[in-house]
């Protein structure tokens, strides 16, 4: 087989070939002169141009009527060539937004990027994995000199993009908190009356913030509708939910928040996670929370880094690799 | 030669007259077959536009030369009620048809040059050129 040529020349050859013999071989050729055209964006109807100035050619002769209906066919085909290049354009277009999508993703990132602080005395583990680029999902830690441990977890209802910009607020209005505000009580109102003023009333936020004192071994917390983390008490070796139920952000403007402690001892746990935990998937049925504690219990005796990956990897084969929500999970083990 | 023609488009039958002027000044040109079917389309979505939203106006074809080339020039002119936002209706997908490839932007990609004057309330001149390959 020579290679093709996209010219009418050759595929006055090729039609020749095909007339003659009626074989496959044409027919393949014809197909590879199909895609080559798609290739250089060829339309439809320049292919059929094509075909007619080659089969006059191969018969001078041709009766007028069909002459005439291969101009008609022509005709019909102009519209099919505009929507094909319509196509190409949007396409051009889409890997355009994908590649804009991206950027904004790692500017996210490294807006929202926290570090995981090194204290004394507690082993610290996150992860946080979006489903699609952006992450509707947040956590942050603020380690001041005061001795204390601020630990904020976010999850913005809804996902994408929308949910990705409403979380860089949050994380912009908590910066601009004073010190004397950390109170996680007061946090959440004053984050409460932010995103009922700004945030779009169909857009609602949960966030739990908890304030641990490292020298008190104090754990404070408020939730504002956020979904219950999982307490381990070492003592009775028994895991508990972790209460809290607020309003969530952004619905109420003079919202106010319950404050809860824990007194945390040598080796208990706090586990807080988003709903993207609670509502994986299996098959069509939402995990059940016990037995997301099940799993969580197989990896807990790890460090805490390695035990958040774990479970992560774990419920990422559940769902076949294809997160359905935003995750995010954080444990914190008291060691000494 | 440089002689000016048109037609008045002011019921859905005019669009097949100026379709028949455009493609007649075409083939005089020398364009072929497929560029004639391409004229015709864009003559017909410019006609038909204004028979849908200015009601009356006029399709006209001028030829046009260049220092080395030749060409078609097609101005439809009505005095309707404007386009509100033209980068909107230059987008692909945009038109009613639901993005079928056909509109304004059909009209941008089977010409050559394009080129839209709209003023609210006073009416929308489209200009466009096809020039002989
Ligand atoms: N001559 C005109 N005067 C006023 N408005 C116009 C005119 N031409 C186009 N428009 C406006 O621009 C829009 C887009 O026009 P376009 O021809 O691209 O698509 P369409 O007419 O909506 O759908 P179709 O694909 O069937 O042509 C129209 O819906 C109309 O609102
Ligand atoms: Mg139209």
């Amino acid at each position: 087989m020579k290679p093709l040529k996209l010219d009418v020349k050759s595929y006055q050859e090729l039609l020749k070939q095909y007339i003659v013999s009626e074989d496959e071989t044409s027919l393949y050729q014809a197909e590879q002169f199909s895609k080559m055209s798609m290739q250089q964006k060829i339309s439809p109807e320049e292919i059929i141009d094509v075909h007619i100035q080659a089969l006059k050619e191969l018969y001078p002769d041709l009766p007028a009527e069909i002459d005439a209906s291969l101009d008609f066919l022509m005709e019909t085909m102009i519209s099919y060539g505009l929507a094909y290049q319509e196509f190409q354009s949007l396409r051009e277009k889409q890997v355009e937004l994908q590649s804009e999508i991206s950027v904004a993703a790692s500017m996210q990132q490294s807006l929202l990027s926290t570090t995981k602080p090194n204290v004394k005395g507690i082993d610290i583990g996150a992860i946080s994995v979006p489903a699609n680029q952006m992450n509707g999902d947040y956590y942050h830690f603020v380690n001041d000199d005061a001795g204390y441990l601020g630990i904020a977890i976010a999850d913005v209802i809804g996902k994408g993009i929308p949910a990705a910009l409403a979380m860089s607020m949050i994380k912009y209005s908590m910066d601009s908190f004073r010190e004397t505000q950390r109170n996680p009580k007061t946090v959440l109102e004053n984050l409460n009356r932010v995103v009922e003023r700004n945030v779009d009333s169909s857009m609602f936020i949960t966030m739990y913030y908890g304030l641990f004192n490292l020298n008190t071994n104090l754990l404070q917390f408020s939730s504002a509708g956020h979904e219950p983390g999982f307490y381990y008490n070492a003592s009775k070796d028994e895991f508990f939910d972790i209460e809290g139920n607020g309003l969530v952000l952004g619905v109420m403007n003079n919202a106010s928040y319950e404050q809860y402690e824990i007194q945390m001892e040598k080796d208990d746990i706090v586990i807080l996670l988003t709903d993207g935990v609670t509502e994986c998937r299996i098959g069509d049925r939402f995990i059940e929370r016990e037995e997301i504690l099940e799993v969580i219990k197989e990896y807990i005796h790890l460090p805490a880094q390695e035990a958040v990956e774990s479970v992560y990897k774990y419920f990422e084969k559940l769902q076949d690799f294809h997160l359905r929500d935003d995750f995010t999970l954080i444990f914190l083990k008291k060691n000494v | 030669m440089n002689f000016q023609s048109g037609v008045h488009i002011k019921k859905e039958w005019d669009i097949v007259g100026a379709r028949q002027l455009g493609r007649n000044r075409a083939k005089e040109l020398g364009f072929g077959t497929v560029d004639q079917a391409r004229i015709a389309t864009a003559i017909s979505e410019l006609a038909r536009n204004i028979y849908l939203y200015a009601g009356t106006g006029r399709v006209s074809f001028e030829i046009v030369e260049d220092i080395n080339k030749k060409g078609l020039k097609i101005v439809a002119a009505d005095e309707g009620p404007g386009i509100l936002d033209i980068s909107q209706v230059m987008e692909d997908g945009f038109s009613t048809s639901g993005g079928l490839g056909a509109g304004l932007p059909g009209v941008k990609r089977l010409m050559d040059d394009f080129d839209i004057d709209s003023v609210q309330g006073e009416g929308t001149v489209i200009t466009t050129i096809k020039w002989v390959r």
